[in-house]
């Protein structure tokens, strides 16, 4: 447990001095966000209807954005495999690692996405169904996007390779997320979808760090 | 009872599977024509038109064993590739990547078969429903094992990254399954189930089991030769591949 | 037997290009996919034999 914290620690300690990678995947949902408004239209009527699907769309690309993030930095410097070869279980470590992650490219998307929604018009209730879905799809993501990082830790095209095999792993969240919202504003009611997200977290949760793990061994040998 | 045991570990390595493999591709080409006939025999000779969707229904003979195989290869592919991270096994891992590819040509033909069946019948070529989309999943979770193992120079580390991206992907297959029971969507339900007896005529039925098996023995006999060629380009430094007689080049006089 | 004529049994009650054109994608499939890999076969191969031969010259002129 203290060597979860202690990695939490370090990593938000490297955040805090390096600003501007931690506050890019911000931007780009800020900025995504933004856009499609301007580019649509300003009917309110479309604006609604589209903004679940294009809040959480912006959410998932500014997660990718940051996952490269995750564990090159440290593999670059040698710190990662000073990490394995630790005696603290590297299990724990990659879970200060993606813990830090949520709380630097998740958590902002979730506190951001009802100012962000007001631009789209939704009401009071669709934006707390939406805070809810993004806390309970974003860790998923830096879960799931944890395993994708470490597959291609050091591989080159690694960007565009990670967001190939993290995409078809993020779009049942995608789907779920968008489809409470959606849901909740068709007026059927947000439980089924919510509930499914949970699901999926808890399933993450327990399995996402051993398939991190595993991967980022493999690489490291 | 040991010695036999033993003798089926002999195949487990490259060398002695290459010359088995390219014994039984034969056979396998033979079963999947016979299969393949008999099937196409069935499919548009036997059975009969159906009532609601006139001659357009033969797609299903198929659409449905391309889906079938889809996602049979794929579960295949993560078993070899399991073995393979598990066991340390060379050849359980060219196993699965020599599987990739024909997995993910059959699911880009179920989703391209699906596509023609579906614009006659619900007049798009494409919906956003649970079983399709899960597909599609599919179709990603394919390339992203095929991309990932090819931008990998150590081929083990591709072969044991591969697995853990394949196994990763598995619990997409059920997903796929049992999407139709979970979701009322678009996509007919299943009519074929182990426990209940089916629901479409038993030409029909037996048409589509014929194609699929005639898929399956393809597929075998296509992988196993994609093995073989696997086998030729990573075992090059060993001295049994210079030894082959198609390698083997005469000593200049 | 369903069709009275070839003829019927290509325009496939009217679904010629849905029926035809899914089992025609298939068969290209089934057909070009064994193709490339026979040729896949043949360059390992060719790569070997050039290897052999390549390691042969070295042997006969240290």
């Amino acid at each position: 447990m203290s060597a979860i914290l202690a990695v939490l620690q370090r990593d938000l300690m490297v955040v805090v001095r390096r600003k501007s990678e931690a506050l890019t995947a911000l931007f780009f949902f800020v900025i995504v966000s933004s856009l499609f408004p301007l580019g649509i239209g300003p009917e309110p009527g479309l604006l609604r209807k589209i903004a679940p699907g294009v809040l959480w769309v912006g959410a998932l690309l500014a997660t990718m954005l940051a996952l490269q993030r995750m564990f090159a930095a440290d593999h670059a410097d040698g710190t990662l495999e000073q990490m394995a070869i630790s005696p603290s279980p590297l299990v724990g470590l990659v879970i200060g690692k993606i813990a830090a992650h949520w709380l630097v490219s998740g958590l902002p998307l979730v506190l951001m996405a009802p100012v962000l929604g007001l631009q789209f018009d939704l009401d009071a209730g669709a934006l707390g169904v939406l805070m809810l879905a993004l806390l309970l799809g974003t860790p998923v993501l830096s879960l799931v996007g944890a395993i994708g990082a470490a597959l291609t830790l050091g591989v080159r095209g690694g960007g565009v390779l990670l967001s190939l095999l993290v995409l078809p792993l993020f779009v049942p969240v995608l789907i779920f997320g968008a489809g409470a919202v959606e849901s909740h504003i068709a007026g059927l009611g947000a439980g089924g979808h919510l509930s499914l997200l949970a699901a999926l977290l808890a399933l993450s949760v327990f399995f996402a760090p051993w398939a991190a793990t595993a991967a980022l061994r493999i690489a490291l040998e | 009872m040991s010695k036999q045991l033993t003798n089926w570990f002999r195949f487990a390595s490259p060398q002695t599977f290459y010359p088995l493999a390219g014994k039984m591709i034969p056979v396998f080409w033979v079963l999947a024509v016979l299969f393949g006939v008999a099937g196409l025999w069935m499919g548009f000779f036997v059975a009969p038109t159906d009532a609601t969707q006139g001659e357009g229904y033969r797609i299903i003979f198929v659409h449905v064993p391309t889906s079938w195989m889809s996602m049979f290869i794929y579960l295949v592919m993560a078993g070899w590739a399991a073995m393979g991270l598990s066991l340390n096994a060379r050849l359980s891992s060219m196993m699965a990547q020599a599987l990739a590819p024909t997995g993910a040509l059959m699911a880009f033909l179920s989703l391209w078969t699906g596509a023609f069946w579906g614009k006659p019948m619900w007049g798009t070529w494409w919906v956003w429903d649970a079983r399709l989309t899960s597909e599609l999943i599919l179709f990603f979770l394919y390339l992203g094992f095929i991309a990932l193992q090819a931008s990998i120079e150590d081929p083990r580390r591709a072969d044991k990254a591969g697995a853990i991206l394949a196994l990763v992907g598995v619990v997409n297959v059920p997903i796929i399954y049992f999407s139709v029971t979970w979701w009322n969507t678009l996509h007919q339900g299943a009519s074929v189930s182990i426990n209940k007896s089916p629901s479409m005529a038993m030409t029909m039925l037996w048409g589509m089991l014929l194609m699929a098996l005639c898929l399956w023995m393809y597929s075998i006999a296509v992988a196993l030769t994609r093995v073989r060629a696997i086998i030729l380009e990573r075992e090059s430094h060993t001295e049994w591949v210079k030894q082959l007689p198609e390698t083997k080049v005469e000593v200049a006089a | 037997m369903n069709w009275n004529s070839a003829a019927e049994f290509f325009a496939m009650g009217g679904y010629a290009l849905y029926v035809w054109g899914s089992f025609g994608a298939c068969l290209l499939a089934f057909v070009v996919e064994p193709l490339l890999i026979r040729q896949r076969h043949s360059q390992a191969v060719r790569t070997l034999r050039r290897q052999t031969a390549a390691e042969q010259l070295e042997m006969e002129n240290p």
